[in-house]
């Protein structure tokens, strides 16, 4: 069977109130993902359209961003798994290419969660979890993450020293990304004294709100390889879920759904954590970026507080994580994250990108996860 | 009865497990278990997915539990505002029943540590609505 190649990636701008609308926001992702390739909207064969329905006022986006990027007639549909629906909407593109349906599939996430108050998309985000066992007793997105912060603390002795550490590297390379929404380095002062949202996760401990789109570009090696000079290929693509309520959760030091899907990506790219050269990681909140070095094999179990403390995620450590400045500076417009994260590591096996390219970079790791670790994807891909 | 009136905020009513309500306004905090294949849930389910039976039992959660987890929050999403802060928590319960709850308001934060012992009860709050909560065990 044909091999899948990412031949094109692209991101809005991801801020706190973009002004425009979402249609206007998918072609800012679209345009860049389409700029230097030989291609135009005519030959792409189909759309995946991903975010999260409920902080949309549009119902049924994809006909409505079709039509805007002249996609029509077309096949379009919406996928979606909350925070990591891009990487659903990467999945599927890739089946339909790998099953011969289709040669040339658009991906394209969005949010816009300014239309909503921040308490409005908690709420919403509540609703994320059980609506009849768990949400009733106000369990919120970063509630659940706090929680596994505190199992971690408690059984390694990971400290709030570390968590912060974590935000202080991504703020350094956020403030160069011009498509960052937070762009001001932070000390360590400066997170540990910031307002306590849920203990032990303070005000810097968590990813913003965002509005933001993304494109990826998901086309058949022989197809790939006429559109552009460097195809980028996906290797491992592996999708995993957990309990949609924590009382179902096994393990509170780690989220089984990336562990699971860690283990079978590398499996099936035929690599090894070690051979990663460089990784975005779901860093939703500080120690999200802590478990998932654990759960994707950088660290050992209980040990991924030593990778930030020892600096290995920076950009010359032994293995770069969000060296964009991740969620925690770009900010997190839910249907629009997988694919920007995506669109860096395509970026850093190209060898474009800009402000914090790790040399020599090859072989690069997308981990996305939706929910409160409910589903959990992880992407390997290799230049 | 349905969940119309449980815990602070709840988003839908109907359910076959309806029947945690009634058991909850006697005081009981319930899980099921399938009686063919031995399975328990917590959360109570009114099927059993692993032989597919559609006759589960129901059982009292008893004895001690011990905190697994808890976070203090104090920022919470609308409908919840007057309740920050709460605090949320995991607590391990014989039979590997596991529960998510709030701890009571008689602990005081200073208190809270990984292990301590816990009992899961029935709750009527003062605006007249029912839950559950942990207390110390
Ligand atoms: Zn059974």
């Amino acid at each position: 069977m044909a091999d899948v190649a990412i031949v094109g990636a692209g991101q809005s701008v991801f801020s706190r109130d973009c002004g425009v609308s979402i249609r206007e926001l998918a072609f800012d992702a679209f345009k860049e993902a389409l700029e230097g390739l030989d291609i135009t909207t005519s030959d792409i064969d189909a759309s995946i359209i991903c975010s999260a329905p409920e902080y949309d006022k549009q119902r049924s986006p994809a006909g409505l961003i079709s039509e805007y990027l002249e996609l029509t007639p077309k096949p379009s549909f919406y996928v979606e798994t909350v925070c990591s629906s891009s990487s659903t909407g990467l999945r599927v593109a890739w089946s339909l290419v790998k099953s011969g349906l289709h040669k040339v599939v658009a991906v394209i996430g969005f949010q816009k969660m300014s239309e909503l108050s921040s308490r409005d998309a908690a709420e919403r985000m509540g609703r994320g979890a059980d609506i009849i066992w768990e949400s009733p007793f106000g369990l919120t997105m970063p509630a659940g993450y706090a929680m596994y912060a505190r199992a971690h603390m408690d059984k390694y002795g990971t400290t709030e020293e570390h968590l912060a550490k974590v935000r202080v590297k991504n703020s350094h390379y956020g403030a160069t990304n011009p498509k960052a929404n937070y762009r001001k380095e932070l000390s360590l002062e400066d997170i540990l004294n910031s307002d306590m949202i849920t203990t032990p996760l303070k005000k810097f401990d968590c990813c913003a709100n965002a509005d933001g789109a993304s494109c990826v570009i998901v086309a058949r090696g022989d197809v790939a390889k006429g559109i552009t000079n460097i195809p980028i290929w996906v290797v491992g693509l592996v999708a995993a879920t957990d309990t949609m309520t924590m009382a179902g959760r096994k393990q509170l030091t780690g989220l089984q759904c990336a562990q699971e899907a860690a283990k079978q990506a590398y499996k099936m790219a035929g690599v090894k954590p070690q051979d990663i050269d460089v990784a975005e990681v779901h860093d939703c909140f500080t120690v999200s970026e802590i478990l998932a070095y654990e759960d994707l094999g950088f660290a050992k179990p209980g040990e991924g507080a030593g990778l930030i403390e020892d600096k290995e995620t920076y950009v010359d450590g032994k293995i770069p994580v969000n060296v964009d400045g991740g969620l925690l500076s770009k900010g997190h417009p839910i249907g629009a994250t997988g694919g920007s994260q995506i669109r860096t590591i395509v970026r850093q096996l190209r060898g474009q990108a800009t402000e914090s390219q790790v040399k020599g970079a090859e072989i690069g790791l997308v981990h996305n996860i939706g929910g409160i670790g409910q589903y959990g994807n992880v992407t390997i891909l290799r230049r | 009865m349905g969940f119309e009136n449980f815990g602070t905020v709840s988003f839908t009513t109907e359910a076959k497990a309806a029947e945690f309500i009634t058991y909850l306004e006697q005081g009981k905090v319930m899980a099921t278990r399938c009686p063919k294949c031995g399975v328990s849930y917590f959360p109570p389910k009114a099927d059993c997915p692993s032989c597919l039976s559609g006759e589960v039992e129901w059982f009292e959660v008893k004895g001690k539990g011990k905190l697994a987890t808890y976070t203090i929050v104090n920022y919470g999403p609308s409908g919840f505002e007057n309740d920050a802060p709460y605090i949320l928590a995991l607590g391990e319960f014989e039979g590997g029943i596991q529960i998510m709850s709030r701890l009571s308001k008689d602990i005081a934060p200073s208190d809270i540590k990984a292990g301590m012992s816990l009992v899961v009860s029935s709750l009527k709050r003062p605006d007249g609505r029912i839950s559950y909560e942990f207390k110390k065990g």
